[in-house]
Order: C-alpha cells, then structure tokens, then sequence
C-alpha cells in the first residue's frame, strides 16, 4: 500500500459522510403520498423542476468515469478524444424533439421506462423485451464503470493495496450507497447531484484557470503535446485528427449522441421532470457540463506538459491511465484542494451509479418481473422488487470489478453503446410513426445487433495486445457484405456502432415492406396522437402514482 | 405520419423554427475546422472553434424554446378556458 495521503483522506470522508447524510434525509424531501410506487421510488414523483433536472440529468450523464477517461483518452491519443465534445454538440438538438413525445406519452400513459413505450406503441411483449434485455446489459458495465472512476481516485489517496484489501474501500462506499438508494429512490441522487456538480464546477474551473498559468501558457501545453504524440510511431494519435480517423470522429460523435438518450438511465432522469418546459430548458442549460467536460479533456494535455506519470495498479501490475487526472491534481495542488478534486470524482461516481441501478431496477421490474414472472402484481409489489433489483444490480457491478479485470467492464462498455444504438429504431423512430412493422424491428434488432458484435469483435488492438474487442474504430476495408468489399483498401475507419445502425436500418425496411405486402399482425398500438402532446397543466392529466 | 390519423389531436406538429436544430450539426463536418491556426490564447482552431459549437447549440436550442413555448403545446383535450391557458404559459 501507498502512504496514505491524510489530509485528502480526511475532506474526502467529510464529503462522504455529508452525502450519506443527504443521501438517507432524500427519502422525506418532497416526499409523495408513500414511496411505495414506482412513480415515487423509481420516478422522484415525476415533479422535478428545471434546476433539480439540471442537476440530476448532469449529474447522471457526465458520470465520474467520463471525468477521468476522457482526459486520459487525449493524454494517450490526442485528438481523437476530443470526440466527447461534437458528442455533446449535437446530442440537445438531436433529442429536443423526440424526448418531449417520449415524455408526454409517459406522463399520459403511466409509462416508467422506455420499453413500457414500446409495449404499449406496438403491444409486442417480445420487442418490449429486447428493448429492456438490451438496456439492462449495456447499463451494467456502465455502473461497474463508474466503479473503475471511485477507485483510481481511492487509488491515488494511498489506498493502492493488491488482492481483495485494495478493493475494500470502494466495497465500503457502495455498500452504502446501495442502502440509502434503496431506502429513497430516485431523489438520493437527485439531492446528492448538487454537491456533487457544485464540486466539480468549483474543482474545474479552478484547475483550467490554474493549471495553463502555472505550466507557461496553453501554447506551451500545446507543444508539449505535439512533441510527445511526433515522437510515437503510431499514425492514430496527434494533436489534430488524421487523414483517416476524421470519419471515425465524426461518425463516433453522431452515434454516441443518438445513442446518449436511449440508455435507460437517461430516459429515468428525463421522465422525472414535471413538464416539457422543464425539458426544453435544460436542453439549452445542460451544454454547460459540455464546457466543463471541454475544459477538462484539455487537461490530458496539461498533463503531457507537468510530466505526469500513470500510478501502477498494484492489483492488475500495470499502470493505469485512468489515474492520470487524480495524479494530476495530486501532484500540482496543495493536499486541501486534491481531496476536494478526489471527492467530486468520487461523488461523481455515487450519483450516476444510482440513476443507473434504479433505471435497470425499473426495466426488470416493470418488463420482465410485471411482464412475465408476476402478472398482476400491486404498485407497492413493483416498488419492493425493483428496490431490491437495484441492489442486485450494484453488487453485479461490484463482482464485476472484484473478481473481473476492470479491463472487461471498459470492453463491455464499448460493447454497450453499439447494442443501446439498436433500439433507435423500436424507440425513437416509433415515438414519430409506426410505418416500421414489428417484425422488421425485430429483425433490424436482430440484424444490427449481430453484426455490430461481429464487427467489434473482429477489431483487434495490437498496443494493447489484444486480438478482438480492440476498439470501435473499423478501417472501411474490412467492410464485408457477404464477400462484396465495398471499399478495398481503405485505411479510413468508421465507427461500428453506425455501420450497424444503418444495417438494422435496412433490414427493419426490408422486412417491413414484406410483412405489410402479406398483411402480417402489426400489433396493437394503445396510444393515441393526442398523448404525445400533453404537458404538466393539461386537466384530465393522470394522477401520478396512481394504480 | 401516425398511423391512425383522424383521432381527436393531430400526431405531428410542425414549427419552421424546429428546422433551426440541424444548425448545430455541422460540427460533424471535420475538415471545415481540422487545422491548427488561427490558434486563441495558444489553443489551436480545432480545439476553440469546438467550444464556440456549444454556443451555436445552445443559441439554436435556446431559440426554438422561445419562439415555440407561446403556443399551448397541448390542444384542447376537454374545454380548455381562458384562465388555463395563463395558467400554462405563466411557468
């Protein structure tokens, strides 16, 4: 073990002990009638206003982890990982529309998640069902992701032990969070979201005014940059992007901005919110973690030019890029500030790993355990078993980083975000129009899902080591069509996630316009036009929390 | 679009001030500001120019809101009167 770095340890408990604190008090704050339904305990009450939205919806989309990787990923390839920032460009406008349809529809029908959209635009239990199986296995990694984000800072406070002791603290830390998430719901991370964000304003802000000064200026980062990424022989990495990685840029920032809003958790954070006003605002307000996000990724940079040094992992033996920013702050800022930089990471981590169980809590609750396993099961019943399915999910995370190399839950991420891709079609598409049939959304499913695999799978990382799950970046040679190669030879890659999408696409096209030409069921859809429109102050508006 | 039009509320309404949300798309079109100069405050183009696109979003987003929240986004769904609508545009 390091030395343990007392003064960091001691804010960071401080700011632990006070969000647990807030954490258990949430259960009473703006309590409902009972919080023994789902609209309370997994919903909040499906009253937040715009700046509770704003805090929670930041707090649960710009998570710890993308706070540590996303600079590492600029310290390690330059360029490239800027992509976070066109991501979050276009991602408000893109969804500004179909998240207000996806939000009345709810509020009107009593809908929890998006797959309880699904159910009811086509009543198919089994498209309903891929949708939520898809949204539980790409949230998983995602939590367990949040865990990697806890630790690397536990890490560089000194408690950087080998075997199950080096783990311990972060067990400790979700333990609990496991319990107050469990007693209050939804509005935990909602009221632990503003310090958390509070924090990370404060720390950032900071860090991008201090940082440049002291290192010489952002030119002199710049060029400390440019020298380490010519002195490498890889061709991927630089300051700007390449000949070849501009298309993967691009199409990586399109797809993980389509993509942003159909994870599960984020669905929870928009269907919290009182009213689409309350939405339309945050759609304009929330661009400012973008800037933050912005600000931080630059200091991957800043740490070429201080000379910073990835701490090893005493439990894996390598060293962790992941810890670049935490040791950043730790070896540049006096103790004080570190521990309160280490504490908006690791409450950062607390906030989106709660949104996310309990949006995994409601798709098993209300699509599979309502769906198959107890038909007519009570509100209150709902609410118990998706209680106790959010600490099922936790400890899947916490077994996944416990007995699993971290290096697997960042693979399965990645993996991730290409299935939660191919429900765009079942979910936003469907918020618009049902010309797509239901069969040939299940084919489309079927079709992108299994391809993307493939595709990923067959991307190896030779840096790493690694012969498949190497990354998501596809040179467009190796695109190949049942033995046509569309373009040979072609180094410029594209992301994977995209060339699947437009598959499922084209398979969902194709199949529909059979199933229609033999007049195959197309479901029953038991919404009508007129709830996509309805908003907080409409009259005969369904109570919340109601049976 | 809906697949069953004619019920009681249209399924899709259009504003031309939604058409003001793919503005902010053209930050996917990377050689318009893959260089390094003009560089602000020693950050080459590529990277400032990227934080001017939260802006643009911001302003394109910001925009619709304004210039479409005038309008009840909910039609009548029963009798709505005078004092409803103040009601919901007095948020």
């Amino acid at each position: 073990m390091n030395e343990l770095q007392w003064p960091e340890l001691i804010i960071f408990g401080a700011l632990f002990l006070l969000v647990t604190v807030l954490g258990f008090a949430a259960s009473r704050w703006r309590a409902g009638r009972t919080l023994e339904h789902l609209d309370e305990w997994g919903l909040g009450g499906r009253r937040f206003g715009s700046w509770i939205t704003w805090f929670l919806i930041g707090g649960d989309l710009y998570t710890a982890y993308t706070f540590v990787a996303v600079p590492a990923l600029l310290f390690g390839a330059g360029a490239m990982g800027f992509f976070a920032m066109p991501y979050t460009v276009i991602a408000y406008p893109l969804v500004f529309l179909p998240l207000l349809r996806l939000w009345s529809v709810s509020r009107s029908r009593g809908y929890v998640t998006p797959a309880d959209f699904v159910r009811g635009r086509y009543g198919s239990r089994l498209l309903a069902t891929l949708v939520a199986l898809t949204g539980i296995v790409a949230t998983m990694p995602y939590i367990a992701l949040q865990l990697v984000g806890l630790e690397s800072v536990l890490r560089t406070m000194g408690f950087n032990a080998g075997g199950f002791l080096g783990h311990l603290p972060l067990l400790i830390a979700f333990v609990i969070l496991a319990i107050y998430t469990y007693q209050s719901g939804l509005r935990a991370p909602a009221l632990i979201a503003f310090v958390k964000d509070v924090l990370i304003y404060v720390v950032i802000l900071v860090a991008v005014l201090y940082l440049p000064a002291k290192l010489g200026g952002w030119d002199t980062i710049f060029s400390a940059a440019e020298e380490k990424f010519s002195s490498t022989e890889s061709a991927k990495d630089g300051v700007l992007l390449s000949g070849n990685n501009q298309l993967q840029y691009a199409t990586l920032a399109l797809g993980s901005a389509l993509a942003l809003f159909l994870y599960p958790h984020a669905a929870t954070g928009v269907l919290a919110s009182r009213g689409r006003n309350v939405l339309k605002r945050n759609m304009s307000a929330l661009p400012a973690y973008s800037v933050l996000l912005g600000l931080l990724a630059l200091l991957g940079f800043a740490a070429i030019a201080a000379g910073t040094e990835a701490l090893t992992n005493a439990a894996t033996g390598e060293p962790d890029t992941n810890t670049i920013v935490p040791k950043l702050f730790d070896d540049m800022f006096p103790a004080w500030f570190a521990g309160i930089a280490f504490s908006a990471i690791g409450i950062g981590a607390l906030v989106p790993a709660a949104i996310m169980s309990i949006a995994a809590a409601n798709l098993w609750t209300r699509n599979v355990y309502k769906e198959f396993l107890h038909r007519d099961a009570t509100p209150a019943q709902e609410a118990r078993q998706a209680k106790l399915a959010s600490l099922v999910v936790k400890f899947g995370a916490v077994a996944f980083i416990l007995f699993i190399d971290p290096q697997f839950s960042i693979d399965l991420q990645l993996i991730g975000g290409v299935m939660i891709l191919q429900t765009l079609p079942a979910v936003a598409i469907a918020l618009y129009t049902r010309w797509f049939h239901v069969w040939g959304l299940v084919a489309g499913w079927l079709a992108g899902m299994t391809w993307g695999l493939l595709l990923l799978y067959g991307i190896p990382n030779p840096a790493a080591g690694k012969e498949h799950f190497g990354g998501s970046a596809l040179p467009l040679a190796e695109l190949n069509l049942f033995g046509w190669q569309p373009f040979p030879g072609s180094e410029t890659q594209i992301y994977v996630g995209i060339v699947a999408l437009v598959a499922n696409l084209a398979v969902a096209a194709v199949v529909t316009v059979v199933a229609r030409r033999f007049h195959v069921f197309n479901g029953i859809d038991s919404t009508e036009p007129g709830d996509y429109h309805v908003d907080e102050d409409d009259k005969d508006l369904r109570p919340v929390a109601a049976s | 679009m809906s697949a069953r039009p004619g019920r009681k509320a249209p399924g899709l309404r259009f504003s031309p001030w939604n058409l003001l949300l793919i503005i902010p798309l053209w930050i996917l079109i990377t050689p318009l500001y893959n260089r390094m100069e003009p560089a602000l405050f020693g950050m080459p183009f590529f990277y400032w120019f990227q934080f001017v696109g939260i802006a643009v979003g911001v302003a394109c987003t910001a925009l619709v809101y304004r210039m479409t929240r005038e309008r009840p986004t909910a039609p009548a769904r029963g009798e709505l009167d005078v004092d409803d609508l103040d009601e919901g545009s007095g948020r």
